[in-house]
């Protein structure tokens, strides 16, 4: 049995048919990770022998006859997710060799939940950026060509699942950062709705915005990361306390009748036209399955870029202050405690730099209400849009990303086209909305493509039981890309 | 177009420390950033409130009772200075 090569719910029932232990599949994939993550470099922490302790107590309990969905199953963790006693750096030198005192809620949640946690995933540096090229200690690299980016910021956790490194993985998406590398890699990315996540013990990016997210190679595995780590946190005032539902059993595959929302505003320039238009042949895949297309508009979608680039730094000037040196972290010191903060600071790479400077005006006296106050009330406009249109359809259907997966150092000098690597997906992490990439093509160049599905505020089992009954439909998620091993 | 001296407030309220080359880099950039920001003027915003929450929530409270929290120790594990169970850092006071 070639262990990395099964999906997260192959594994389960593996695991749970005794055809395998989880000890076994840990150890494979131990085994594979050295033999080809020097090629991929989707991991900063490795914790082995933790995951490989973690792995016998979670044969134990199969072995009791427990069956739950992340029970013995290895996964990854972007590393701005603190893990108590495990180095956490969110991708920056500004925390090298920080170990937090606690585990995030997520983090509780996945080690009552049995599953095993293999280590900690490279990320752009405070999950800033859309290709991991923005990491203090190094880039990841695509699976599917080593020469591209992954995505962004949680590159190393796709490019960990799609390496088959990692049964499934945690990300964060606070503009895009996991729907995104999920259609770079040929993986189900899940951006739950804001608040169905716990974010506590999550470094704070931008805390309107994020979410932490699920990545599987396919819905069924995505579903069961979400089955996990969802639910009411009281520790995070922001968290919803609503039921969560039981996700595997939603996927009935049935869409009939289901309205599908396509909005021209997703279709325009800046579009490569083969991901239009293996979109559009996923969407009348999605009509030939019975499911009611029709088209709709969000009309202030063309100001949610410039809306997210006035919020987002915004809140992460005021997340990032708490970055001094002082009570956590590499200290540099200077002549007083100003020149001391100052100097630690610089600490910080110049993405970080140049978002806190950003954030930083546009909240400044004088510039508040024209910036930063002008921006969140088009974003009451924006998520209007979302609402109105979710009157009249079920699902809204785009291209997830724009482009397929760029080249390494393609876009590292010019700020403005990263930013537009992101267009199609941070308009709904403004909204209410929830929103998921589904595998749904491969360019002339054999790179993936993703179709985005969103939907209304607590629908993700809706936008998941639209993807699965693609995904039956279709094989792309049964590719898996190659890579040789090295001999070590 | 922002000047260098408007930059240069900016680091200093944001207590970071640039280069030179940074400054001018900076001022190109986030110049450009801004001036793209102000097509957010053209829709019409006279009777919209700001977002305050994606998913409004109000009033979360939780009982005043004592929950377990971090030991000292936990506390200091990561810290570059410290001395009687206090974050060490210099004189904030100064002769100005």
């Amino acid at each position: 049995m070639d262990l990395p090569s099964l999906t997260l719910t192959e594994l389960r029932h593996a695991l749970h048919t005794g055809q395998t232990t989880s000890a076994a599949a840990t150890q494979a994939i131990i085994n594979r990770i050295i033999a080809v993550d020097n090629q991929v470099q989707s991991y900063l922490t490795l914790a082995d022998e933790l995951a490989l302790e973690q792995a016998e107590a979670a044969d134990q309990r199969i072995a009791a006859g427990e069956e739950t969905p992340l029970l013995g199953v290895p996964v990854a963790l972007k590393d701005i997710i603190c893990t108590a006693g495990l180095e956490t750096t969110a991708g920056s030198k500004i925390l090298d060799g920080f170990i937090p005192p606690y585990d995030a809620f997520v983090v509780q949640k996945l080690k009552e939940a049995g599953a095993v946690i293999i280590g900690k995933t490279n990320t752009d540096e405070f999950a800033m950026g859309s290709s991991t090229e923005n990491s203090a200690f190094f880039t990841s690299h695509n699976p599917w060509d080593l020469t591209r980016v992954p995505g962004g910021s949680s590159g190393g956790s796709a490019a960990a699942v799609s390496a088959q490194l990692a049964y499934g993985a945690l990300g964060t998406d606070t503009g895009g950062s996991v729907r995104q590398p999920a259609s770079l890699c040929n993986l189900v990315g899940l951006r739950p709705t804001y608040g169905r996540v716990s974010r506590w013990g999550v470094i704070a990016f931008a805390s309107s915005l994020d979410q932490v997210s699920p990545f599987g190679r396919t819905v069924a595995d995505c579903a069961a990361m979400l089955q996990v780590v969802a639910g009411h946190d009281p520790r995070d005032s922001t968290s919803l306390n609503e039921p969560v539902p039981n996700y595997a059993a939603a996927l009935t595959g049935d869409i009939r009748g289901l309205r599908i929302g396509v909005p021209e505003e997703f279709f325009g320039a800046g579009l490569n036209p083969e991901v239009e238009a293996a979109v559009r042949q996923a969407i009348n895949k999605l009509a030939e399955l019975g499911a009611i297309i029709q088209p709709v508009s969000l009309p202030h979608i063309r100001y949610a870029l410039p809306v997210y680039y006035l919020i987002a730094p915004a809140e992460a000037s005021a997340n990032l202050a708490r970055y001094d040196g002082i009570r956590y972290g590499p200290q540099v010191n200077g002549m007083d405690v100003i020149d001391s903060l100052k100097k630690t600071r610089a600490l910080f790479g110049p993405e970080v730099k140049r978002r806190i400077m950003l954030g930083t005006y546009a909240l400044s006296a004088g510039y508040y209400d024209a910036y930063y106050g002008q921006a969140q009330k088009v974003r009451t406009l924006i998520t209007r849009d979302f609402k109105e249109a979710f009157q009249q359809v079920d699902v809204i259907a785009t291209p997830t990303s724009p482009v397929t997966a760029f080249k390494i150092g393609e876009k590292a000098d010019n700020p403005l086209s990263m930013y537009l690597a992101d267009i199609y997906t941070l308009p709904l992490n403004l909204s209410a909305s929830c929103g998921l990439s589904v595998p749904c093509g491969f360019d002339s160049l054999e790179l993936p493509i993703g179709l985005q599905l969103m939907g209304d505020t607590l629908q993700e089992t809706t936008i998941l039981n639209t993807a699965f009954a693609y995904e039956q439909a279709t094989e792309w998620h049964k590719r898996l890309p190659v890579l040789e091993e090295s001999e070590q | 177009m922002l000047t260098l001296n408007e930059v240069e407030k900016i680091a200093h309220l944001a207590r970071l420390e640039l280069t030179e080359a940074e400054k001018m880099q900076f001022q190109q950039q986030l110049s450009a950033v801004l001036d793209y920001m102000d097509m957010l003027r053209e829709p019409d915003t006279h009777d919209v409130l700001p977002t305050a929450h994606a998913v409004p929530q109000h009033n979360v409270w939780r009982d005043d009772v004592i929950q377990p929290s971090l030991s000292t120790e936990d506390v200091f594990f990561n810290t570059a200075q410290h001395q009687n169970q206090q974050f060490k850092i210099q004189s904030v006071l100064g002769d100005d």
